[in-house]
């Protein structure tokens, strides 16, 4: 079977993901468009960079994350990042007072949020990932799945308690007005999210050929004579930050990330991080700008694919869980 | 009496136990002996109605144990397999208390109250009675276990493996115990077993199985023989005679 | 039982006892013993306390008690630590239930909404123990792995129908628990629950018994299946219960049998009435502390019980982790 598989080289792969990802784009801007062109290039531009930047950050952010932990069911979102920076969002807006929080310069903001966020995930998921300080440094897969999915319950809760605390009367205005979702796009971070996004993936570039010895396991790494600790620390900074990017542009997203990760391992077929990296970020731009223009144009749905991105991936999930465990 | 008539087990075309037929009297200890994945266990859980056989039919003192009522065979016949995993955190009272649920569906007489005192006794585990399951070892856990299915007090034990995780002095003392359930109280104790001295040296009967079906049964002396042995396991041993007792060596 | 001597039991229900008094003189309205028996203001005081408070109070604990032990049965059911109705996807699926009917049949009485509720609840936990079927259990934490993917899957099948029909608000309220809004007259469907937990007291050794494993089970002369069927129905129809009247309170059935196990053992006869004191005392307490935090205003059951569930379910986890992993 995989000698049929693999009859597509990963050029051609990634050279046909690109060939539809413009198509998808091309069809967004242009279908059933009426009135202004300028208007509408500007309006549906806006929404096309959120989504290639989400894309983008969310499906690098899983498979470096699935590459250090070494496994393809955890992802950042699954293990609570995301909701762990809207905790953070909750907290400045708490410490410092809705108000001055919302004069604040947006970029500003954000580079707070992002260093807190840095700082917080590298502290918990370092603290995790080994262990918590005991002897033994291999949790099992499943505790940590489980207490990461506990700990975005966690994250979650707090982060609607403090709401609460903050303004019980404008509860939901103080979240629609300080919080983007994915119905409502942060477009004052598009420019510095991209920024960000594009230091990250300079560095990360440079990075490439360690994350294929990574993904060879702890032991094989340090035996190849790559310094472990410094580069899984180095690769949860740089999950950190494109996760910030993403949950500020769109809010928390869960499954995501682990359906466009694993449906690039099952196209591309290697494990060289420079052939993953870009089909995960094609498979994941493709998604969204398909799916929105599939649910927008053909459903009239407005706002929904958040809903059906969650139950699609779900499904995918349950579906690893339980093929994962029956080997 | 336990009728065992044709029974075969398959599963997905492979077939587990194969045509067995087995008739074992009342009283006494009865041993099953034979290679891993002869299919003892397997036969033992059919017998007990733990698993649906795919042909045949099993009964115990006439009752077929596919049509008789769960709780009807509970007061005749008990069954303890191997691997008794339980997550609930019960005392080791709570335990063998729940052997009498089938007499008295869990509001305990001064009967039942003796019984369980008698079986903690039995098994020795009087100073562990208040402790819980999850704080024990292995042997310890085994002994409760096999404190409730004596403490159910029916007609026919059956047990897969009780000797796992008992050292020599308790693995002893079990067998001990059985033959005196079998002497003093006329219960029929089935035991698989893997420890073929042990069988010789305490049952009244042996039944050796290979490959699903069963090649050979009779009382110690007939079958603990070094052309049996080689029949049933595919080993050579010398079998030595000693004070009546017949111990097979085969550990060259 | 050697762990705790027997005063213990009522010494906690006088305990409880005392939480529901506080919790009736807790809210927004002035009420008192002065006002209670005072001048002018007597009549609105009791009638605050009549028609509100103690509704109420009264809700708090049979809801509480009544999530509590479900999660207790589903434990001794499905034999793990780590399942209860919000891990099983019985509570996603009884508010996927609650929903359908909103949709279809908006006139239907309540009686009616939780009838259909709990049929989804059933449907959904049996889907989930179906697909425990498939998976070769590694690892007792893939158990509430699976139910809580499941759970997310229906909850995102739900929310996509509910966003179309713009119920998504009700769901929400379904999705946490919040006692705000019980007044007389809207919380009497909670004594079913606790009919159903007597249910599930008076069967309480065929429970222990059902927990200790189908071969065990079948041994002592149980029939594993019709006990399994009892204790299902009577989950589904206590959280259908519970979610159709304040919503969903996450983790109670998780945390209160898992503290009530480590000190009592899980014979439930002794331990039921633990588990219903705790879960009905969590609840009181989670419930007062939301409406004193931020007074005038309240913080939802829901959020308080996730905050603190999740802590707690975390320390269980990570203490575990040991012999769990």
């Amino acid at each position: 079977m995989p000698a049929d598989r693999r009859i597509l080289s990963p050029t051609i792969v990634l050279g046909g993901l690109s060939a539809l990802t413009l198509l998808a784009i091309a069809l967004f801007m242009t279908l059933g468009a009426r009135g202004k062109w300028d208007f509408i290039l500007a309006f549906r531009g806006t929404k096309i960079a959120a989504m290639v930047l989400v894309g983008y950050a969310v499906a690098v952010s899983t498979v470096l994350f699935q590459t250090i932990t070494n496994n393809r069911i955890l992802t950042p979102s699954v293990m609570g990042f995301d909701h762990l920076y809207r905790m953070i969002q909750t907290l400045l807006v708490f410490q410092f007072g809705s108000g001055l929080v919302a004069s604040l310069d947006p970029r500003l903001r954000f580079g707070v949020e992002v260093a807190s966020m840095v700082v917080f995930s590298g502290l918990l998921y370092w603290w995790l990932f080994n262990g918590a300080g005991r002897g033994d440094n291999r949790r099992s897969l499943h505790l940590l799945l489980l207490v990461g999915i506990v700990f975005g319950v966690l994250f979650r809760s707090l982060t609607s308690f403090l709401q609460r605390i903050i303004d019980p009367n404008e509860f939901l205005t103080v979240q629609d007005r300080l919080f983007a979702n994915f119905n409502r796009v942060d477009v004052e971070l598009l420019t510095v999210s991209a920024l960000v996004v594009l230091a990250v993936s300079l560095v990360g570039w440079r990075w490439r050929r360690t994350f294929d010895v990574l993904a060879l396991g702890r032991d094989a790494a340090i035996n190849l004579g790559v310094e472990h600790r410094r580069a899984v620390m180095a690769v949860l900074v740089m999950v950190s930050i494109l996760v910030s990017v993403s949950t500020a542009l769109v809010g928390p997203i869960t499954f995501f990330g682990l359906l466009v990760a694993n449906l690039a391992y099952l196209v591309v077929r290697s494990h060289r991080h420079a052939l993953i990296l870009p089909a995960a970020v094609l498979l994941a731009v493709l998604t969204l700008v398909a799916g929105q223009l599939v649910l927008e144009r053909v459903f009239g749905y407005n706002a929904a694919l958040s809903i059906v991105i969650e139950f699609v991936g779900g499904l995918a999930f349950l579906f690893i869980l339980v093929r994962g465990s029956a080997r | 009496m336990i009728d065992v008539k044709n029974i075969t087990k398959r599963y997905n075309g492979t077939v587990v136990v194969d045509g067995v037929s087995l008739s074992l009297p009342a009283g006494g200890v009865i041993s099953l002996i034979g290679a891993n994945g002869a299919g003892k266990s397997t036969l033992l859980s059919i017998i007990s109605r733990l698993l649906p056989m795919s042909s045949g039919t099993v009964e115990i003192d006439g009752l077929d144990v596919t049509t008789t009522p769960g709780e009807v065979l509970a007061r005749r016949l008990s069954i303890l397999r191997q691997d008794n995993q339980i997550m609930s955190r019960l005392t080791v009272e709570d335990l063998v208390a729940f052997g009498r649920y089938p007499h008295s569906k869990g509001r305990l007489t001064e009967d039942d109250r003796g019984h369980i005192r008698n079986a903690l006794r039995y098994l020795d585990l009087e100073p562990l009675a208040g402790r819980f399951l999850d704080e024990l070892s292995g042997g310890q856990r085994q002994r409760a276990f096999i404190a409730m299915v004596l403490c159910q007090d029916t007609e026919y034990i059956l047990l897969d493996e009780p000797l796992n995780n008992l050292d020599v002095k308790h693995a002893v003392a079990m067998m001990k115990l059985f033959r005196r359930t079998a002497d003093a109280f006329g219960k029929t104790v089935v035991l698989v077993l893997h420890d073929i001295n042990f069988a010789s040296c305490y049952s009244d009967r042996i039944v050796a199985m290979r490959d699903g079906r069963v090649v050979h049964q009779g009382p110690p002396e007939v079958i603990i023989t070094p052309e049996v042995i080689r029949d049933v396991y595919g080993v050579e041993a010398q079998v030595m005679e000693n004070a009546g007792q017949r111990i097979a060596l085969y550990y060259q | 039982m050697k762990t705790l001597p027997i005063a213990t039991l009522p010494l906690a229900t006088v305990g409880i006892g005392l939480l529901a008094v506080w919790s009736l003189f807790v809210g927004v309205s002035d009420v008192s013993l002065a006002t209670l028996f005072g001048g002018g203001a007597a009549d609105q005081a009791t009638q605050v306390l009549l028609v509100s408070r103690l509704p109420r109070t009264l809700a708090l604990i049979l809801a509480g008690a009544a999530m509590a032990v479900s999660g207790l049965l589903l434990q001794m059911l499905v034999r793990n630590r780590f399942v209860e109705p919000s891990t099983a996807g019985t509570a996603e699926s009884a508010i996927f239930g609650m929903m359908m009917v909103s949709l279809l049949a908006p006139e239907m009485p309540v009686f009616g909404r939780m009838a259909v509720a709990s049929l989804c609840a059933l449907a959904g936990t049996g889907l989930f123990l179906a697909i425990l079927r498939q998976v070769p259990l590694r690892s007792p934490l893939v158990v509430p792995l699976v139910g809580i993917m499941l759970g997310g899957v229906i909850t995102a099948m739900t929310e996509f129908i509910a966003y179309r029909q713009d119920l998504i608000q009700s769901v929400r309220g379904w999705e946490t628990g919040d006692f705000s809004a019980i007044l007389l007259g809207r919380y009497e469907l909670l004594w079913l629950s606790a009919a159903l937990t007597g249910v599930a007291y008076l069967a309480a050794d065929r429970f222990t018994v059902a927990g200790m494993g189908r071969d065990v089970a079948t041994n002592l002369g149980i029939d594993h299946r019709k006990v399994m069927a009892l204790g299902l129905v009577i989950v589904s129809m206590t959280t259908a219960a519970v979610i159709a009247t304040c919503g969903m309170i996450p983790f109670l059935g998780l945390i209160v049998p898992n503290v009530v196990s480590l000190v009592r053992g899980d014979n439930m006869r002794g331990s039921l009435p633990w588990v219903a004191l705790m879960g009905a005392g969590l609840v009181l307490a989670c419930d007062i502390a939301g409406r004193l935090v931020i007074h005038p205003y309240e913080i939802p059951i829901g959020t308080m019980m996730g905050v603190i569930g999740s802590a707690l379910f975390l320390y269980l986890l990570l203490r575990r982790n040991g012999h769990a992993g």
